[in-house]
């Protein structure tokens, strides 16, 4: 039984079992491996990305939960060339060190900003919970705050 | 770009379409070897650095050490650019290739700079002869900068300088102390003349290499000491990097694997069929210590794996637990260390630490074809020359059967170090099982947690004496768990010092965790001072202070980090400071931590202060970044991190149990470097270390509850708080 999804913007009718997580979709069917496996179990965030505009940790989440969806990538972020205003941020302020829970937390931060525009450093401690082992987080907390004072 | 092979490596000196190539083999043949570098290193080692000028202008630098978010590779290109005056948009940098030409003698010699000079010669050639030996290039001990980049690229750079000087004032027909380089142009003032580093690349390939290029004064940097923003960054904001686990070959297969529980533990039944009728599934493959299940995705391998119950042996060790273990440590100890007759106060402590898992967010991988008598790897590793020793004896093939192509890590921490590659040895014989077939094992995070080198565990016995007036007479203590002259070392004016390593063997497998044996006795040593100190009845700050009046170096970095903390400022009812300093890897770090403690015990870390003498610093933003990253590393052990041990097998199994910090624990850090001419010293790790004693300390001032065991989150905290001293 085929499942159709929408990837930044493509539509695919895959022939998969519905119960594949979508990281593993994304990664391994589709071929696009920014998005990245931390841990399996929804608990770094390294896997995240949007669907339907929410954040989500695709490491569990059956590709049948995203059937008709929109889904967007680390790779489907940037704009008609234009990197988004997060990964613009992530340059100037030199967020990533090793970079590999970082596409988990441009895509966590990309959605918590279209909820929260003006966030205050609590909102963020609530919701930015992605885990980073290289110690990031001072300069993820700058980039947020730059963002949303311009 | 043509493929690099050895031939190429030792004569090049020009390229094909053009452009010149300074490599190792010209300045190994170079008439005075010795002044190349300094008057008084005496290395016979090749320069592992390679600097490439193409027409284009571009100029490529290619470094042999990995890059795993710490900035080397960046680093290392600002230092061969400066010298060479180069315009920085025109530089690229690449990573060399696994060759044997590249072993690495430098990172070697960053350990050897405090050897006395007569020395040096047979330190240099022995830490060569040994690099090659091992087949090390590696990149760890905080060395890249200290060592490659201090006694290689600045070195070259300065000779593709003046080879590009050269060529242009036989160019010009004038002296070649008339011209200059300036942003990747060689110009001659007088005669308005000048010639792109591209158009003369030709010309200075044909030019000897210089025997002793000066090497610019610091002062006149215009790259170094600057914040050059990170050559990889962009590449980490757009998915577009590759990581070891982001590596593909056309009809790969995808492995799952399940490890003895039991380090040293073997496979001794499986019924494989559950998983072979499953989705995807091409074949079950024994391990001696394993089980993998090949499939023709990662998912299918992953979830066919979980079908089956495979029954390990516990290799003897089923009744190895932490509590075993440290009730060895403490019997190892034995009695207190004895204490001076005249003391007029006395302290005793006893320090524990827990095992620790690196966790880098990256997964261990490896991807490998194996076909008859040859094998390629594709991996993350921080030495591709021992992880390609490792494929071959895996293989029972010489190292010259293997090619090993080095990816990004996805974090380092020393857990991608030389002799650690038991990722690599499984998935290099599950390729063999499916040979020509190529198959990219991955870890899941379980195998990773459980199957670690860990930070060792250590416990340490301490003893003090105080004389009438506060004055410290004697600290001495015996530690079991591992240490050294460097991880021990107490700058303090202390008229009697001593610490005693003991040793109580387990079985649990132990490795290098960044800052590698400074992260236990940093928290042992300036823990146990700062006892001494509020015996004393002194501030912590000034009663380290005027032990250190002989070490001007260790003074400032004190003095600064008590000023930029605003130490002894007053500070509400549950808050307090405390401070640390420890020295390694060639750099002096001091740190304040500030931190709040409910009335019911809930801890918050607020702000870290550090000061850091790491020499000259090179990349001003990078730098500031590693210590940044190197107080959350510690930190998260500090607080919550730890390894245990039941029935020989580890406890924790993924993110749930293994913890680490988040955003929302994350304190304020201020950063300062000390603006010195020192030679660079290292970075990486040596911020890691005081942050322990520094939140200890501080939990102290702020509850007078002394946390002697980590991580603290397993001492109960919730009493009345006091005020802070």
């Amino acid at each position: 039984m085929a499942i159709k999804i929408t990837v930044n913007g493509q539509t695919h009718s895959l022939d998969i079992e519905p119960d594949t997580p979508l990281l593993w979709t994304i990664r391994e069917t589709l071929g696009l491996t920014g998005t990245k496996f931390g841990c399996g179990i929804s608990a770094c965030g390294a896997c995240t990305v949007n669907l339907n505009g929410r954040a989500v940790r695709s490491c569990q989440l059956p590709v049948s939960a995203a059937e008709g969806g929109e889904v967007t990538t680390i790779e489907g972020l940037a704009r008609e060339g234009a990197l988004h205003p997060v990964q613009q941020a992530w340059i100037t302020h030199q967020v990533p060190q090793c970079g590999y829970c970082q596409s988990g937390m441009i895509m966590a931060v990309a959605a918590f900003l279209e909820q929260h525009p003006q966030p205050s450093d609590e909102d963020i401690d609530a919701s930015i919970t992605n885990i980073c082992r290289c110690g990031t987080f001072a300069r993820v907390r700058r980039a947020i705050h730059a963002i949303t004072q311009r | 770009m043509r493929k690099w092979t050895r031939r190429a490596f030792i004569g090049a000196g020009s390229l094909v379409g053009g452009g010149f190539v300074l490599g190792a083999g010209e300045l190994l043949f170079a008439p005075s070897r010795q002044s190349v570098v300094s008057a008084d290193a005496a290395e016979k080692g090749q320069l592992t650095t390679w600097i490439t000028v193409t027409p284009d202008d571009l100029v490529t630098v290619l470094v042999p050490h990995c890059e795993m978010g710490q900035g080397t590779h960046t680093a290392l290109a600002m230092m061969a650019a400066e010298e060479m005056d180069a315009d920085w948009n025109l530089v690229r940098v690449r990573e060399a290739p696994a060759l044997d030409a590249y072993a690495n003698a430098y990172m070697l010699r960053a350990f050897a700079g405090n050897i006395p000079a007569p020395l040096v010669r047979g330190v240099d050639w022995g830490a060569y002869r040994l690099a090659r030996w091992f087949g090390t290039q590696a990149t760890g001990g905080s060395s890249s900068v200290r060592g490659t980049g201090q006694y290689g690229m600045t070195v070259a750079g300065a000779a593709a300088r003046d080879m590009l000087l050269a060529a242009a004032a036989a160019r010009f027909g004038v002296r070649m102390s008339e011209c200059k380089a300036i942003r990747s142009r060689i110009v001659h003032e007088q005669s308005g003349k000048s010639a792109s580093f591209g158009e003369l690349a030709t010309a200075a390939a044909a030019i000897p290499v210089p025997s002793s290029p000066a090497l610019k004064r610091p002062d006149s940097y215009t790259i170094r000491r600057t914040a050059r923003p990170r050559l990889d960054i962009p590449s980490k904001v757009d998915g577009s990097a590759i990581y070891g686990i982001d590596f593909k070959l056309p009809g790969m297969l995808h492995a799952a694997i399940e490890i003895a529980p039991v380090y040293g533990g073997k496979l001794t039944s499986v019924d494989t069929t559950p998983a072979e009728t499953m989705p995807g599934v091409k074949r079950v493959v024994r391990l001696d210590e394993a089980v993998a299940v090949v499939a023709d995705t990662y998912w299918h391998a992953r979830r066919a794996l979980a079908a089956l119950k495979p029954a390990f042996d516990d290799a003897g060790h089923g009744n190895v637990s932490s509590a075993s273990i440290f009730a060895a440590f403490d019997k190892s100890l034995g009695a207190p260390p004895t204490m001076p007759k005249n003391a007029a106060k006395t302290v005793a402590a006893d320090y524990r630490v827990p095992f620790l898992a690196h966790a880098t967010m990256e997964p261990m991988v490896c991807t490998a074809r194996v076909d008859k008598d040859r094998a390629e790897v594709w991996a993350g590793v921080q030495d591709p020359l021992n992880a390609r020793s490792a494929a071959a004896s895996a293989l029972k093939l010489n190292v010259e059967q293997v090619h090993l192509t080095n990816l990004l890590l996805g974090g380092g921490f020393g857990r991608r170090l030389p002799f650690t590659y038991d990722y690599i040895d499984m998935g290099v014989r599950i390729a063999k099982a499916m040979s020509p077939v190529p198959v990219k094992l991955i870890w899941s995070r379980e195998n990773d947690i459980q199957h670690d080198y860990y930070r060792p565990a250590g416990m340490a016995r301490f003893a003090g004496a105080l004389d009438a007036g506060g004055a410290p007479l004697a600290v001495r203590s015996s530690y079991a768990g591992g240490g050294d002259g460097e991880s021990t070392f107490m700058p303090y004016a202390i008229p009697d010092k001593h610490a005693a390593a003991r040793d109580a063997a387990h079985p649990v497998r132990t490795g290098a965790w960044r800052s590698v044996l400074n992260s236990q006795h940093g928290f042992f040593k300036e823990s146990f001072i700062d006892e001494m100190a509020h015996a004393a009845g002194k501030d912590p700050y000034r009663f380290r202070l005027d032990l250190l009046n002989h070490a001007p170096l260790f003074r400032d970095v004190l003095e600064r980090v008590a000023a930029l903390s605003g130490w002894g400022s007053p500070l509400p009812e549950g808050e307090g400071r405390g401070i640390a300093i420890t020295q390694c890897f060639g750099s002096i770090v001091a740190e304040v931590a500030h931190i709040a403690v409910t009335p019911e015990g809930k801890l918050r870390v607020l702000d870290v202060f550090a000061v850091v003498d790491c020499g000259d610093v090179v990349n001003t933003d990078s730098a500031a970044a590693q210590a940044e990253g190197g107080i959350i590393f510690g930190l998260s052990a500090a607080l919550v991190g730890e390894i245990t041990i039941a029935e020989g097998r580890v406890v924790q199994r993924n993110f749930q149990d293994h913890l680490m910090i988040h955003l929302a624990d994350a304190p304020r850090i201020t950063v300062e470097f000390i603006k010195t001419y020192r030679r660079p010293g290292g970075l990486g790790e040596p911020c890691v270390p005081p942050i322990a004693a520094a939140v200890a300390n501080a939990v102290f001032a702020a509850t007078g509850i002394r946390v002697r065991d980590l991580p603290i989150k397993n001492t109960p905290l919730s009493r009345q708080t006091k005020t802070s001293a």
